[in-house]
């Protein structure tokens, strides 16, 4: 279903649509066109799915092409990913041909006339060596920090391509000679995953995932992955469940297909042992309305992973009223307001000691779950990224 | 004051302005407080403006408890309370330009380095990454040729036209006073409330307040009235 523009007025700040309609009329009747490896799945397809027809709404031609690719492609560029985000992986000179090819092969067949053509990740991004019209814009949706040598300078030969960059915060960024553009990711309030929901329907959810709404319950959302750190929510939990009887609900995708997944969830049971309290809840991939439900029905929200990307789940909490105690990692703490919105902890110990500092304040919760919010509202919103995509359209130089 | 004076019309419309910013990295990172002075002193004024300005427009709800973000860097990254309350108080109002209140923070930096033996550094904290913003003036419709219109529109208008009237105007247009005060002084000839507006510290509250304290005297003037 499309959303337009104008039912944000309710949840937007005030002035916000009216000020997209005015923006979009410096860039009316100009073009985009986002090309992505995807159409379901992962941050950016989800991004354009909504971003596109509200484009279209306010008079940019925008298009949204996704590349078609083999098999062997999506393995390489698996690979790529992994080995771009700092993993050890392999990746020989025919996988690097591989690339070349499928990104040749669809730069050809694609239509990429338009005044803005944004190439979202490093999939379709070798498609800049068969530019013709527009300015280029590689949109990396990917932590850079630490890569993989070779896989950056496989990559970096296409990025120095274009006429800029967007990365997701400052710290994910390599140094290149095009200008960077920040862009924080950000959340759609009237998503399934987002939407407010009546109480008959978060409990009938909550019921059928077999949680308990007997106890103050501290929630995790992330995959099951070693990275997120269930261990460490379980010790922190433990130091809260000294003086407070509460739960604790570890919610996350991942298992699938995935070894890691499957043991990272073992250990976690094994950690969790014969606690009634802790509940391992595995989630289909796309399991919003049961994201949602779980984050209205948690009393806080823990986000403490040893290594994230942006971590939007932190403003998906925050849109919710819950205070968040987070970790270090950059993107979590560019989202919480220290001691404002919620706490940014450094260790098991640290969050233990805030979860139960925040179980023992119900009328902080309240305030820090507010002020979450509101500040959400006013920076996390996609309206925010709608406003940045216009923006960009029109200070990018026409070629 | 005479009593019309607030219903005076001017003879020119006051047509309000929006911005939309994008933040653009510049690739210049300090770790510590050595390298925080010193990049200060490198990079464009526009960075100078983004960390020390835009900065309200990036919080425009929430006042932080540190209004630059030089200041909360050095207290939320590196611990150094006593650097980053010496910062805090820096106040953009006193500067008549970008490179004065560049070489007033540089000198604070170096004058609390001179008294340490060591150099604060972030340890477990994030780098302080400079940035820049690209400004879009974005003429949003609205307009105001009474005082009872300008009030109405600031009430609900986009907070970004509070931004750009009240700091982009001031600061890196270069201009003498607030677009604000400056046409309640010369369109509406209400000098008084233009001394008033003109007075309205913009660095000490969010985005909102300074909305608020706009309203406070606008309907301060017009209850007089």
């Amino acid at each position: 279903m499309t959303t337009a523009l104008d039912d944000y007025r309710e949840v937007s700040p005030k002035g916000t649509v009216d000020f997209l309609y005015r923006l979009s009329d410096l860039v009316k009747g100009r073009s985009v066109v986002h090309v992505s490896a995807v159409r379901y799945g992962g941050g950016a397809a989800e991004l354009l799915r909504r971003v596109v027809p509200m484009l279209t709404a306010l008079g940019v031609e925008a298009r949204w092409e996704v590349i078609a690719g083999t098999q062997e492609f999506f393995a390489v560029v698996k690979r790529l990913t992994d080995a771009l985000q700092g993993r050890d992986e392999k990746i020989t000179e025919d996988m690097y041909q591989t690339f070349r090819e499928i990104n040749e092969r669809n730069a050809k067949a694609l239509n990429l006339e338009a005044d803005m053509v944004m190439i979202h990740d490093h999939q379709p991004a070798g498609m800049v060596e068969y530019r013709a019209s527009g300015a280029w814009l590689w949109h990396c949706h990917l932590d850079l920090s630490q890569p993989q040598r070779r896989a950056w300078t496989f990559l970096r030969r296409y990025a120095v391509k274009y006429d800029a960059a967007i990365f997701s915060l400052s710290g994910f960024a390599q140094r290149l000679p095009i200008p960077k553009f920040l862009m924080y990711p950000s959340i759609d309030p009237l998503s399934p995953k987002n939407r407010e929901m009546s109480r008959s329907e978060i409990n009938q959810i909550v019921d059928r995932l077999g949680i308990p709404r007997t106890k103050p319950i501290i929630l995790q959302v992330a995959k099951f992955e070693r990275f997120k750190d269930p261990l460490g929510a379980i010790q922190a939990y433990r130091i809260v469940k000294k003086h407070h009887d509460c739960r604790l609900v570890l919610a996350g995708s991942g298992i699938m297909h995935d070894p890691e997944g499957e043991a990272v969830l073992a250990e976690a049971r094994e950690a969790a042992g014969r606690d009634p309290d802790i509940h391992l809840v595995q989630l289909p991939p796309e399991a919003d309305l049961e994201i949602n439900a779980l984050q209205r029905t948690a009393t806080v929200v823990l986000q403490k992973p040893l290594k994230e990307g942006f971590g939007v789940t932190v403003s998906e909490a925050m849109w919710k009223g819950k205070p968040v105690v987070g970790g270090n990692a950059e993107g979590i703490a560019a989202q919480i307001i220290d001691e404002v919105t919620g706490y940014v902890v450094h260790s098991a110990e640290g969050a233990g000691f805030r979860l139960r500092h925040l179980l023992n304040n119900p009328g902080l919760i309240a305030r820090m779950g507010a002020a979450g919010r509101e500040h959400v509202r006013r920076n996390f919103f996609i309206t925010r990224q709608l406003g940045d995509f216009l923006t960009l359209l029109k200070i990018m130089p026409l070629q | 004051m005479s009593p019309q004076a607030a219903h005076n019309i001017a003879d020119s419309t006051f047509a309000f302005i929006g911005c939309s910013e994008v933040q653009e990295i510049l690739g210049r990172q300090a770790d510590d407080e050595k390298e925080l002075a010193e990049l200060v002193e490198e990079v464009p004024l526009d960075s100078i403006h983004f960390h020390t300005h835009s900065y309200f427009l990036r919080h425009r709800f929430i006042e932080r408890a540190y209004p630059n973000d030089f200041s909360q860097w050095v207290v939320m990254q590196i611990g150094d309370h006593v650097l980053g309350e010496r910062l805090a108080v820096v106040d953009p109002f006193d500067y008549p330009n970008l490179e004065d209140l560049r070489e007033e923070i540089i000198s604070i930096i170096d004058d609390h380095l001179s008294r340490m033996s060591i150099i604060p550094r972030v340890v477990f904290g994030e780098p302080f990454h400079f940035k820049r913003s690209r400004i879009l003036e974005v003429p949003i419709g609205l307009e105001a040729r009474s005082l009872a219109d300008f009030r109405r529109v600031v009430a609900d208008v986009d907070v970004s036209a509070i931004y750009f009237h009240m700091f982009e105007a001031h600061f890196r247009l270069g201009r003498e006073e607030s677009d604000f005060s400056a046409w309640i002084r010369t369109g509406l000839g209400l000098h008084e409330l233009a001394d008033r507006i003109r007075s309205i510290n913009p660095y000490l509250g969010s985005l909102e307040r300074l909305r608020s304290s706009l309203i406070t005297a606008c309907d301060e003037f017009l209850g007089r009235a």
